[in-house]
């Protein structure tokens, strides 16, 4: 029994001419909570698919709980949670009996009123699935993909069309599940949700991990250096991005008699990170710090 | 969590999840129970599902009412028969080929493949399903055949046992038949026209809407491949009399011939399932 929930290296997929995942490596600690994060079409989805079992790959080796999922029998998906992207549960049931007929499947699954009750629609129990609004939808796809008890729940996307207070609700649950030593991967778009929920991040750019670690310990290697953000005389408003903002600043002192118009300095977020790492930072109103001078 | 700890939880929970996965056959039974829930409560779709051979058999039966030279029965009985057979065909293959095939495009299939459920389950599960309305479906119309179109029910167990056994192999048969062709069309949206369109075709040259004796040899001889001529033809044995069977192609009911093309179908149809059958669409890999 590995110690690592998910190990994979040199992970390859092709889809015709076009290479989705291109030499992937990740190594997920049992009981952390993982968050994959990269642009559409990155290779995030493709990956946890085939951590599913869903996706054949093309090359490179995958272990998930120390099984390849590509091979692992019914025991091992009895372990492994999902919760798709896109997804629809039987229309005519409701959540109570798609609930508890899904817990069935399980050898030790968890009891269904609890889980209900846990993603917050205990008071749509009784209601069709065709009548839920697109969020509750996804509550109960959550509800399907840990009703299991799984030791590790793959999630994609798992917060797209909630409200927010449907995602501070999940993110409680994705807590209360880490809590209790659930082994969980989450791509996402948000990169605040990232950074409450993870302990770890992958930045995925065109099929490559770009950038790994804490998201505290990213954002200071890969958020190096500041925005100084001003008014011009002419009432335009400049910036510069610099390793040196205390030195901007000064400058600008010497320029302007007394108050510097406007005066902002920013320290990059990890949603600077992330746009730089991914090769979208679209420079808006940055200006050569010669400018400043 | 120390290592120890963790190989240890780890350990014991794959143990237990080893030991006690649920068996195919309960989970196959609390499946069926499912599909037919689903299926009562689509309340429109369950009424044209059950209507659509009801509705023509009634005006087949009604246009064409006169007796048939030399046979002793009316153009109303031989279209009670076949229309049975055709019910039979409509709620196993027409039901499975499209539900299927729309399940399989809405991701129900995939999720269900991410679960510990053995896949086996699944179709049992449309077994009980197919059973029920296959026996409820035939039931509806051997009472609208017997009380408005002079369809005789048989009065011997043996004939009764032969109805049995060609209800369930021609039931099995097209089942596995509508298993099969689900995985043909691309999306959910267009199963239906790719399923009804040979079940449309087969119910014209198998002597469901037309009398075999009016049938070319050649069009009855391609129907004759497919399960739905021989249930048709079997079925005329059960329900007309003896002097019907020179209406046959070959002058006689041959059961002998029809258990022995719906068996190979049973088994060709779950030979071709096992190697066509998709969990996902073919856009999602």
């Amino acid at each position: 029994m590995t110690r690592n929930a998910v190990e994979v290296r040199g992970l390859r997929k092709q889809y015709g001419e076009v290479t989705a995942v291109d030499g992937l490596d990740l190594t997920i600690r049992q009981g952390e909570v993982f968050g994959l994060l990269g642009p559409n079409g990155a290779g995030k989805s493709t990956t946890v698919e085939i951590l599913q079992g869903h996706r054949e790959r093309d090359g490179g080796e995958v272990g998930v709980l120390g099984a390849d999922p590509a091979t692992a029998g019914r025991a091992w998906r009895s372990r492994v949670g999902i919760v798709w992207q896109d997804e629809s549960a039987p229309a005519e049931l409701t959540v109570r009996e798609t609930v508890e007929h899904f817990a069935r499947y399980y050898p030790a699954p968890r009891d269904p009123a609890e889980v209900i009750a846990l993603v917050g629609l205990e008071q749509k129990r009784d209601q069709r699935v065709k009548g839920l609004s697109g969020g509750q939808r996804r509550r109960l796809d959550v509800a399907l993909g840990v009703i299991g008890g799984p030791e590790l729940l793959l999630l994609d996307e798992p917060t797209t069309g909630f409200d927010p207070a449907a995602r501070r609700r999940f993110w409680d649950l994705i807590r209360l599940l880490a809590g209790e030593g659930t082994t969980i991967v989450l791509t996402t778009h948000y990169l605040e949700e990232a950074e409450a929920l993870a302990d770890r991040l992958a930045v995925i750019a065109s099929g490559k991990v770009v950038a790994e670690g804490e998201p505290a310990e990213l954002r200071s290697r890969f958020g190096t250096g500041a925005t100084v953000e001003w008014t011009g005389d002419d009432g335009v408003p400049r910036s510069v991005a610099t390793d040196t903002p205390t030195r901007t600043v000064a400058e600008l002192m010497a320029r302007f008699d007394g108050e510097i118009p406007g005066l902002k300095i920013g320290r990059p977020t990890l949603e600077d990170v992330y746009l730089r790492l991914t090769g979208q930072l679209v420079p808006t109103t940055a200006q050569q710090p010669e400018d400043a001078r | 969590m120390s290592t120890t700890a963790t190989t240890a939880t780890t350990g014991g929970r794959a143990a237990a999840a080893a030991g006690a996965l649920p068996g195919a056959w309960t989970l196959g039974l609390s499946r069926g129970g499912l599909e037919i829930k689903q299926f009562v409560r689509q309340r429109d779709a369950m009424i044209f599902t059950f209507a659509f051979p009801i509705v023509f058999l009634a005006l087949f039966a009604s246009i064409f009412h006169d007796s048939v030279e030399n046979t002793g029965v009316t153009a109303s009985q031989l279209y009670a028969a076949g229309m049975v057979a055709a019910g039979i065909m409509s709620t196993s293959f027409q039901s499975l080929g499209i539900s299927i095939a729309v399940e399989r495009d809405e991701k129900v299939l995939r999720r269900l493949r991410g679960t510990p459920m053995p896949p086996a389950a699944y179709f049992l599960g449309k077994v009980w399903m197919v059973l029920a309305t296959g026996l409820a479906e035939t039931a509806i119309l051997l009472l609208v055949g017997s009380t408005l179109f002079d369809l005789d029910l048989p009065s011997s167990a043996a004939k009764w046992l032969t109805f049995g056994w060609i209800f369930a192999l021609g039931l099995t048969g097209c089942a596995l038949l509508g298993i099969a062709i689900s995985s043909l069309p691309k999306s959910g949206k267009s199963a239906s026209s790719v399923v009804v369109l040979p079940f449309l075709i087969l119910q014209f040259i198998s002597g469901v809407f037309i009398p075999v004796n009016t049938i070319p040899d050649w069009l009855l001889n391609i129907g004759a491949l497919f399960p739905l001529k021989w249930m048709c033809q079997g079925l005329r044995g059960v329900f007309l009399p003896e002097s019907a069977a020179v209406l046959e192609q070959a002058g006689g009911w041959e059961y002998g011939k029809v258990a022995l093309v719906l068996g190979a179908w049973v088994v060709g149809g779950l030979v071709l399932c096992l190697l066509t059958f998709k969990w996902k669409n073919r856009r999602d890999g």
